[in-house]
């Protein structure tokens, strides 16, 4: 791989040890992938987690000197203030969020902690060269914004941020950006839980490669959190960074334009059928749950009123928890137009800066909780809480009876 | 039993050398799925379910799952040591690759031969990244001895 000489006086660490980690990172990766060259990033957004291993590697270049060209926009971990209140967690793991914090203020990050960048507070245009990690930004940022990301993890796109480049080479290309593999859609998409159902089972067919999705009828045109869904799921129960939707996503103005030539015999049909199906497979059975959790990808001042709208001024049923993560943003509207009180008083609490995988949920271990987000759910079982999947609707249903029939 | 050692060709992702029994995954793995205590995966219906990764010579289709994970199952398994002796992967994807970079998890790619048909669960694997050497040594009945149904 080309490197400039600034870039190898980096690497020889002229700089310091950080810029020299985050240096041999690039390289590594741009090695592996037969990188030619680094290319500027404008963008980046680090999926900080405020788990050790994470903490760990951007204390590592925090300390040896590193701080960041591209200043990058994070993920949430939880919030310390206000859940600290709420839940019982260790000192250690109270420690583990405030050390997270601070050595992201140290290497200048935007401390957004909000997983849903493209929505809100940090918006590529189309044909910005970027670094976004998070599974549920980076086809989002790709697909709907026509922007270009490889599939980064929260090490390799803050070792982007420092360095403000990034090596030359897959969806960076155009080559690699066109679709693979076409899925026929005959199944009919309402709301984003669909999408979402879609995304998990293309995601398991998928592998890496680029799906083009076909849809028969499209009934109307998907939100954008309906998208943010679908790559959310594509890209967790596979490694896929990178979609198409004919006659939708802007890299796909026709199904021939997605595949860059003829498009091929449609390798899978997806059927209403499919769809219930799949969230069988993936959902736990009914039964008495103690939580309903949402928000993962986080809610959108949208969602949030989608939320109040369906819970009809019903009361959430004593004994359940009915927690809705969402964005700073969200959440200050939330606040200004008087839907946090209102859904308060029902037992319904909105709270931001806030992952699902993170200790001060483990109150609720051990119980049945209900979600509308298949990821939520894949990750979660780690923890000891299985989770019922389903849509909105019956989420809400659930938490009112205290049950999921 | 008769041992019989071929060696192949690789190419080095992390630098470093490792040696153990072959574990192969033909799906893609989230480390983040396994139990650090000991290794194990966990992940429900995962071929490898309920088996140890520690200390083995990991033959891997490729990783899969949130960004965030897969980063963090690496750490901490190298934390309490059971990590994969060395990981031979079919397909490098970037988060896989990032994840090992970070603890210096040994790690090649392109192989000369496909590593499922080379490799199989047991055979003895050793993995010398800096050199870009892979040699497995297979385990067989010798010529005449029955195998025990």
């Amino acid at each position: 791989m080309f490197l400039s000489d600034e870039e190898k006086r980096m690497l020889d660490g002229e700089m310091g040890q950080g810029v020299r980690k985050a240096m041999e990172l690039l390289v590594a990766l741009g090695k592996t992938f037969d990188a030619e060259r680094l290319i500027p990033i404008t963008r980046a957004h680090v999926a900080l987690s405020g788990q050790e291993g994470d903490t760990y590697w951007c204390g590592l270049l925090a300390d040896g000197g590193a701080r960041c060209k591209v200043p990058p926009t994070t993920n949430p971990a939880w919030d310390v203030t206000n859940l600290s209140k709420r839940f019982e967690v260790t000192d250690s793991e109270l420690d583990l969020a405030l050390r997270t914090i601070e050595v992201y203020r140290k290497i200048g990050a935007q401390l957004t902690f909000c997983c849903t960048p493209g929505l809100s507070t940090n918006v590529p245009a189309f044909g910005e060269h970027v670094a976004f990690s998070e599974s549920s930004a980076t086809p989002y940022v790709n697909a709907v914004l026509g922007a270009r990301s490889n599939r980064e993890s929260s090490v390799s796109a803050l070792a982007a941020a420092v360095v403000g480049k990034t090596p030359l080479y897959g969806l960076h290309l155009d080559e690699n950006r066109r679709g693979q593999f076409l899925v026929e859609v005959e199944a009919t998409l309402e709301e984003p839980y669909d999408w979402g159902l879609l995304g998990w089972l293309v995601g398991r067919f998928s592998g890496r490669r680029v799906p083009v999705f076909n849809f028969r009828t499209l009934a109307r045109r998907p939100s954008p959190e309906a998208l943010l869904y679908l790559g959310a799921e594509l890209n967790t129960s596979g490694a896929v960074p990178m979609y198409h939707i004919a006659g939708l996503t802007p890299e796909a103005p026709t199904l021939q334009a997605a595949f860059g030539s003829s498009p091929p015999e449609a390798e899978l049909v997806v059927t209403e059928e499919d769809l219930r199906n799949q969230e069988e497979a993936i959902s736990e059975q009914g039964g008495p749950i103690n939580l309903v959790m949402l928000g993962c990808p986080h809610y959108s001042y949208g969602q949030i009123r989608e939320i109040e709208r369906l819970m009809e001024g019903r009361r959430v049923r004593e004994g359940v928890a009915f927690w809705v993560l969402t964005s700073f943003e969200a959440l200050e509207l939330a606040m200004r137009s008087g839907e946090k009180e209102r859904l308060a008083a029902l037992g319904v609490d909105l709270v931001a800066d806030t992952c699902i995988d993170e200790p001060c949920w483990k109150s609720f271990e051990g119980g049945l909780g209900v979600t509308d987000s298949p990821k939520c759910a894949y990750y979660r079982e780690r923890r000891g809480q299985p989770f019922v999947i389903r849509s909105l609707e019956k989420c809400i249903e659930a938490a009112i009876l205290g049950e999921v029939r | 039993m008769v041992e019989e050692t071929k060696s192949y060709r690789c190419r080095c992702i992390v630098k470093g050398s490792g040696s153990g029994e072959a574990l192969v995954s033909r799906e893609p793995m989230c480390f983040y799925l396994c139990d650090p205590l000991t290794g194990t995966v966990i992940e429900k219906n995962h071929p490898l379910q309920g088996r140890s990764l520690a200390g083995k010579v990991l033959v891997l289709q490729s990783g899969k799952g949130s960004s965030v994970v897969q980063v963090d199952g690496f750490y901490q398994l190298w934390v309490k040591g059971n990590l994969p002796a060395a990981i031979i992967v079919a397909e490098a994807e970037p988060v896989l690759v990032s994840s090992a970079v970070v603890v210096d998890a040994v790690m090649v790619d392109r192989l000369e031969v496909n590593p499922f048909e080379a490799i199989e669960d047991g055979d003895w694997v050793e993995v010398d990244s800096t050199e870009e050497i892979v040699k497995v040594t297979k385990r067989r009945p010798e010529p005449g001895m029955r195998v025990r149904p």
